[in-house]
């Protein structure tokens, strides 16, 4: 325990002092003003004259504007910030021939990964919750709406999620940094990761998914049944996508008109048209319940990537070469 | 040099790497307190020793005790009692002197009211005093090999391992260096194992040297010793250095 403190208080000091926490802190609360601006705006005009409806709040961070939503910036960008932090945590030590040194101190090995972890955990949540108050703060004033309790609540559980999700790719990138000697090449294993789960497995699903479970061509039309056994098959795969996993949780956390998780091609005209208009939003409880599964995969596969890395880091001779 | 206690008591200690045998059937001992000079060409399996010695890495066979403690199955008991400057020590160069030498003793868990007073100290003796406030990144070569023993000792260590805390030093800085480290070591009673590759240079400091070739130690004693029993030389007349030929011849 006492190594993980010592260590993670100088990391933290290193943080505050370095350009990257500045930067990542900077892009973020760049695109986070930006976006509310434009969606807060937007949501201005709409709301003139009108009741308020349920859980608008929300909408300060779902609706997509004219650009993207605040929630799919995170989703793209989370990665790369779970990654900026992580990916030379322990081989810069290792090039500052600052790792011996470490490991020859009487705390546990374990204790210099966790520490590290930590404080990209930490650093990330300290990014998480400023911005994430100051586009409410910003939406407040703009719509002139406060957020009511459950607003509050699906805005900390989306926090949560979101933390998850960018330590998972922490874990990545630290564990290549334990496995690659330079730092250059950790970054890219990283990156490469990122780009696959990112563009590929969409893609890979989509291939695997019509060879597994074709569409099949009749001459009146499409089957249905195999409509949905390949879009189900396509679905399972992505999964194995934090991605997929994050983007599904985060959507039906903030998005409480969405009553299940599978794409909305499956309805019918009708049903999208009840769902619309006639449907009250899932209570929070319900829609944490379902998404329950998504959130642990997330920390089931973070957890994953945190064991390989100590198996590899524990055994591993450290040589001041 | 006393007959007390063993800090360092190796037996039949060996590490393969695939295959290779990079310290082959090493039995060692080191005595509370004295300076003890590991001797060999690069390659000769030196660090190797002291990574085993330190629980950095596992032996493939034999054993290692350091002050009755097994570094395999008790690493921190080792590392609590335990000093080790790396070759070529590298230090976080965007902090000052003060800043290495405190994060180090805090990791040993020394409380700040006490490394504060020991820093000073040992910057003092180590001839850094000027430099505390000073980045560790601006320091020369000399200075940060000097900053290097005194983190070491910043842990009040029974025994140090420095792995050749000569190198890359001119011959005015070796000579200073290795007064140090004997100051230092009779001053404090510290028993030091310290490797190098060269020969000459160290010998004078050293209460005993050990003698590496090939992952074998193919001597051990005193300078005296060495050259009178095993080769049947007059110490006075040679050099280390020309014993260390001999052996080689002999090995051959
Ligand atoms: N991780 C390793 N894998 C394979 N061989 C190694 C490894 N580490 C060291 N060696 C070999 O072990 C031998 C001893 O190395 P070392 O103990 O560093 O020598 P010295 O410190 O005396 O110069 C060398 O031949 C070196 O190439
Ligand atoms: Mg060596």
């Amino acid at each position: 325990m006492r190594g993980i403190l010592t260590i993670f208080r100088k990391e933290m000091e290193d943080h505050f002092s370095s350009t990257r926490f500045l930067i990542i802190s900077a892009v973020i609360v760049m695109v986070g003003v930006i976006v509310t601006s434009m969606v807060g705006m937007a949501i201005q005009e709409e709301l003139k004259g009108m009741v308020k409806p349920t859980l608008i709040f929300l909408l300060l961070f779902t609706s997509t504007g004219k650009l993207f939503s605040f929630v799919q910036f995170i989703g793209f960008f989370g990665p790369l910030i779970g990654i900026i932090l992580g990916f030379d945590a322990i081989n810069r030590e290792r090039i500052s021939r600052t790792l011996s040194k470490l490991v020859s101190q009487p705390i546990y090995r374990d204790s210099i990964i966790n520490a590290k972890f930590l404080t990209g955990v930490t650093i990330t949540a300290i990014i998480l919750v400023a911005i994430i108050l100051l586009i409410s703060g910003l939406g407040i004033k703009l719509i002139g709406v406060v957020p009511g309790a459950e607003e509050v609540g699906r805005l900390l559980i989306y926090l949560i999620v979101t933390l998850l999700y960018i330590s998972f790719w922490l874990g990545i990138s630290i564990l290549f940094s334990v496995i690659f000697k330079s730092t250059a090449t950790s970054a890219l294993a990283s990156l490469a990761v990122w780009i696959f789960f990112s563009f590929f497995v969409g893609l890979g699903a989509g291939f695997v998914s019509d060879a597994i479970a074709p569409v099949n061509q009749t001459s009146a039309g499409v089957d249905a049944e195999s409509i949905m056994r390949n879009v189900k098959v396509q679905r399972i795969i992505s999964l194995f996508s934090p991605m997929t996993l994050y983007g599904d949780a985060t959507g039906m956390i903030l998005d409480p008109m969405r009553k299940t998780t599978s794409a909305l091609v499956l309805m019918g005209p009708l049903e999208r048209l009840s769902i619309s208009r006639f449907q009250n939003p899932l209570p929070l409880v319900e829609s944490l319940y379902i998404t329950l599964p998504h959130i642990v995969s997330l920390a089931a596969i973070t957890i994953l990537c945190f064991g390989i890395c100590y198996l590899v880091f524990m055994k591993q001779e450290v040589r001041a070469v | 040099m006393d007959e007390g206690k063993l800090v360092v008591e190796a037996k039949n200690l060996t590490k393969e790497y695939k295959g290779f045998k990079a310290v082959d059937n090493l039995t060692l001992e080191i005595k509370e307190g004295e300076i003890f000079g590991f001797l060999g060409p690069n390659g000769a399996g030196k660090t190797t020793t002291i990574l085993m010695f330190l629980g950095l890495t596992e032996p493939t066979s034999g054993t290692v005790r350091i002050c009755g403690f097994d570094p395999v199955k008790e690493p921190l008991d080792v590392k609590k009692i335990v000093g080790y400057l790396p070759e070529n020590v590298g230090f976080y160069d965007d902090m000052n002197a003060a800043q290495n030498l405190r994060y180090v003793a805090r990791l040993n868990g020394i409380p700040d009211e006490i490394s504060e007073k020991r820093i000073e100290e040992l910057l003092l003796e180590v001839g850094l005093a000027g430099d505390k406030n000073k980045k560790v990144g601006t320091f020369s070569k000399g200075m940060r090999q000097r900053l290097g023993i005194a983190e070491t000792l910043i842990k009040e260590p029974k025994v140090v391992f420095l792995d050749e805390p000569t190198i890359g030093l001119d011959p005015e800085g070796t000579n200073q260096m290795l007064d140090m480290i004997k100051s230092l070591s009779t001053k404090k009673g510290i028993a030091v194992f310290l490797t190098s590759h060269l020969l000459d240079q160290v010998q004078r400091i050293c209460d005993r040297v050990g003698i590496m070739y090939n992952g074998n130690l193919i001597g051990v004693g005193t300078i005296d010793e060495l050259a009178k029993e095993k080769l049947g030389l007059g110490a006075e007349k040679f050099t280390l250095e020309e014993i260390y030929m001999k052996f080689f011849k002999q090995g051959e």
